[in-house]
């Protein structure tokens, strides 16, 4: 661990924050000065193992602390300044929260005798970010700074992480305290069950021993519990077959043999087939979100659900499972295994050959031998050159369906999204957070036209920290999603999908960041090509078709039944 | 009515904004609060708040997980009113003009075994004590004379 001061050690608040966030073994801040924090920064002068990167909107941030923490599995950092500073940050909160993403925001705030007064740039912080934290503290003491940073960074990342605030204000951070480490409190360490019990296991087992279609769906949660080897192993030993949830992707390699997608809205044939035949649910660290099951009392009507996931309060909120386990997926998969028949299971697996064909011929060869250029083609060019191996941050809309369908994962961990707030504009800041985290990862941007202008300003900061990321900008001029949705669901009536956009070749440059322009299949595999071989940052844009179209997809509200393979198929 | 009350009793840590955090995830998990009591416990530095609502299934059960979530939360429970002795306050102002009325009132008060614990010439204030069915029959007793103020307290509750 890294230190700089002793304990007792008399200094200013603001000391106070960058020696506790040291010593948490923090390597990258995203933050942005201001009023309230600017002690802060005075002491992160004194602070270089600190790397600080000035981001060019707070949101960027936030989302740029989601990427770190998806590339870590620690804590991302923020540093903003009240008011406006800190209500910049809501959106990359309330993603986090969703999404289980651990975070740690130290926000300035006013003078603790002006709380409460309207002061200048004074936000109630703790009120405006209480919804969409695990926790939120308000520090107005230079002596209460360590316990809290310490507490929120115990709490980012216990049982199921999330985003913690620490709001300080600006005289906390002047005043002088001395440094001590401190102990985090009991209450904190509040029971959090991690294992199952034997007869948990028991039963477990028993219900899997004796199934005849069993199906795994696994989620966020087994890359959260650090790796997807138990999951393989317990799936091989029966032949189980695996969908994994949007934010489960890449938990195994999508090349596998039991790999059947992923399942929900805009899931794969496969993925969505076998909850309505199997007997047997396994749901591993998934929450059984109303994208994965559509309309919920059509949703896997035959089947016993085991559900197990870290968060007591997701079992039994959306579906009713046979057996509800509290617990770490990777600790509870480790001990079950041993209590597992093996067997083989070739009938059940040749259904799956059968769903697979049928998306093949409906969907996947028309998409990819299309004669204009198509993003599930360009998706499945960047995956064959960069072989499976490549970190895909994808953004929001029709550009993230594709990442997540087109993309062949085959490195652990490697797929970043947002997917419960399904924010636009994510992918940019938090692409960059996954290279400052993790610079020997390949990292590629997926975005869209419409979601790269919510947070285009971020190309600055790559410029100015002269990341080596790449981007993919999926160009249909459209708001695709939405677009298709009014083609699909209301008539055909374009509103206010329309983009005009800028020519994103001159405003690359104007960056300072290397573009091109591919419109072809044979050009978008050479400007992948140039793009890999350039160090440091470059941006394609690939003009794809303005009608394309996502499928398979499930009409809202609709059951997984009920789903749409392709347009042909809608009356 | 009253009858099927969903009690949540919760030990929180008695610090600033707690309680705001508690009442907040009931808005926010949409259950409609129809009564709250907080105040301290035997142990020091720990609020016990007692909280009723009238939904019933899922989402009540569901509660009780989303609120040990709460960080400053210690303990909660979910009990049946079954499960408890508990009582509600109420305090009742009434102004009097008639002498009858004075002598009517005060049989009403023996009646509930209330007591007057305040009272002038014009003005009597009454203090009742019971469930919410017991408040309630005393009120609809009363409520024809002019009362001036009404106010009542959520549950204070034991586990049996
Ligand atoms: C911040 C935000 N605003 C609005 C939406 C609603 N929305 C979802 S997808 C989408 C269209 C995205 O367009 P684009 O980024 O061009 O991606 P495409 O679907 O065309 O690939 C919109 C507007 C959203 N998800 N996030
Ligand atoms: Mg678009």
């Amino acid at each position: 661990m890294k230190s700089r001061l002793k304990t007792g050690q008399k200094v200013q608040g603001a000391e106070i924050v960058c020696e506790s966030l040291l010593r948490h073994g923090v390597s990258v801040i995203f933050g942005y000065p201001g009023g309230a924090n600017i002690p802060i920064y005075d002491a992160l002068y004194k602070y270089p193992e600190l790397k600080h990167v000035l981001v060019r909107h707070e949101q960027g941030a936030a989302h740029a602390a989601e990427g770190y923490a998806w590339a870590t599995g620690r804590p991302g950092v923020c540093f903003t300044t009240s008011g406006p500073g800190a209500t910049n940050l809501v959106t990359g909160l309330a993603d986090a929260m969703l999404d289980s993403i651990p975070m740690v925001c130290l926000t300035g705030q006013v003078p603790s005798k002006m709380l409460g007064t309207d002061a200048f740039q004074e936000a109630d912080v703790l009120g405006v970010t209480l919804p969409v934290t695990k926790h939120n503290y308000l520090v107005t003491g230079a002596g209460d700074i360590a316990p809290s940073i310490y507490e929120a960074f115990h709490l980012a990342t216990a049982g199921r992480p999330g985003p913690v605030v620490v709001d300080i204000t600006k005289d906390a951070q002047a005043n002088y305290a001395e440094f001590a480490e401190p102990e985090i409190m009991p209450e904190f360490n509040k029971k959090i069950k991690t294992d199952a019990t034997a007869d948990e296991l028991d039963s477990l087992a028993l219900l899997l021993n004796n199934a005849e279609k069993p199906l795994i769906i696994a989620g966020h949660g087994v890359l959260l519990s650090g790796d997807g080897k138990s999951l393989l192993k317990v799936a091989e030993s029966q032949d189980i077959p695996v969908t994994l949830t949007q934010l489960g992707l890449s938990a195994i390699p999508h090349d596998h043999p039991l790999f059947m997608g992923m399942p929900g809205m805009h899931g794969a044939v496969s993925a969505n087939r076998a909850p309505l035949e199997a007997d047997v649910i396994l749901a591993l660290g998934m929450r059984f979100h109303d994208r994965v099951t559509g309309k919920v009392s059509a949703y896997a009507p035959q089947a016993k659900i085991i559900h197990i996931d870290i968060d007591p309060s997701e079992l039994g909120k959306n579906v009713v499972p046979e057996i509800a386990i509290v617990g770490d997926v990777k600790t509870i998969l480790n001990r079950l295994l041993p209590k597992l028949k093996k067997r083989k299971n070739p009938l059940w697996l040749d259904r799956f050959k059968l769903w697979k064909k049928e998306e093949e011929e409906k969907v996947i060869n028309p998409e990819l031998n299309a004669d204009i250029l198509k993003s599930a083609a360009v998706i499945n060019l960047l995956s064959k050159e960069t072989r499976g191996l490549a970190t895909i941050v994808a953004d929001v809309g029709q550009n993230q369906m594709y990442a997540a369908k087109y993309y062949c994962y085959r490195k652990y961990n490697s797929h970043f999204t947002s997917g419960g707030l399904g924010t636009m504009g994510f992918a940019l800041p938090a692409g960059m957070g996954a290279k400052m985290a993790d610079p020997d990862r390949e990292v590629w941007i997926v975005i869209g036209d419409g979601g790269i202008q919510m947070t285009l300003s971020e190309l600055a900061t790559i410029a100015q920290e002269k990341l080596d990321i790449k981007i993919a900008l999926l160009n249909n001029n459209y708001l695709g999603m939405v677009r298709q949705w009014q083609e699909l669901f209301y008539k055909g009536n374009y509103s206010q999908v329309r983009l005009k956009n800028p020519d994103f070749q001159k405003l690359s440059e104007g960056f300072g960041i290397k573009s091109e322009k591919a419109d072809n299949l044979n050009s978008a595999g050479q400007a992948i090509k140039n793009a890999r071989d350039f160090k440091g940052p470059y941006l394609i844009e690939f003009v794809v078709a303005a009608d394309e179209n996502v499928f398979p997809m499930l009409p809202a509200g609709a059951g997984i039944d009920e789903m749409i393979i392709s347009k042909a198929d809608m009356k | 009515m009253h009858k099927n009350l969903q009690n949540f009793i919760i030990w929180a840590q008695n610090k600033p904004g707690v309680l705001f955090r508690i009442l907040w995830l009931f808005r926010r998990k949409q259950l409609n609060i129809e009564s709250v009591t907080a105040g301290h416990s035997e142990i020091p530095d720990i609020t016990r708040i007692t909280i009723t609502v009238s939904n019933n299934g899922n989402k009540v059960k569901n509660m009780v997980h989303q609120l040990n979530k709460l960080v400053n939360v210690v303990k909660v429970e979910h009990l049946d009113t079954a499960m408890l002795v508990y009582r509600e306050m109420a305090l009742i102002k009434i102004a009097l003009s008639e002498k009858e009325e004075k002598s009517q009132v005060l049989r009403i008060i023996e009646h509930f075994r209330g007591r007057v614990i305040n009272m002038t010439n014009s003005v009597m204030v009454i203090e009742a004590t019971g469930d919410e069915n017991k408040i309630d029959a005393f009120y609809e007793n009363i409520k024809n004379f002019n009362i001036v103020e009404f106010v009542r307290t959520g549950r204070a509750a034991l586990l049996k």
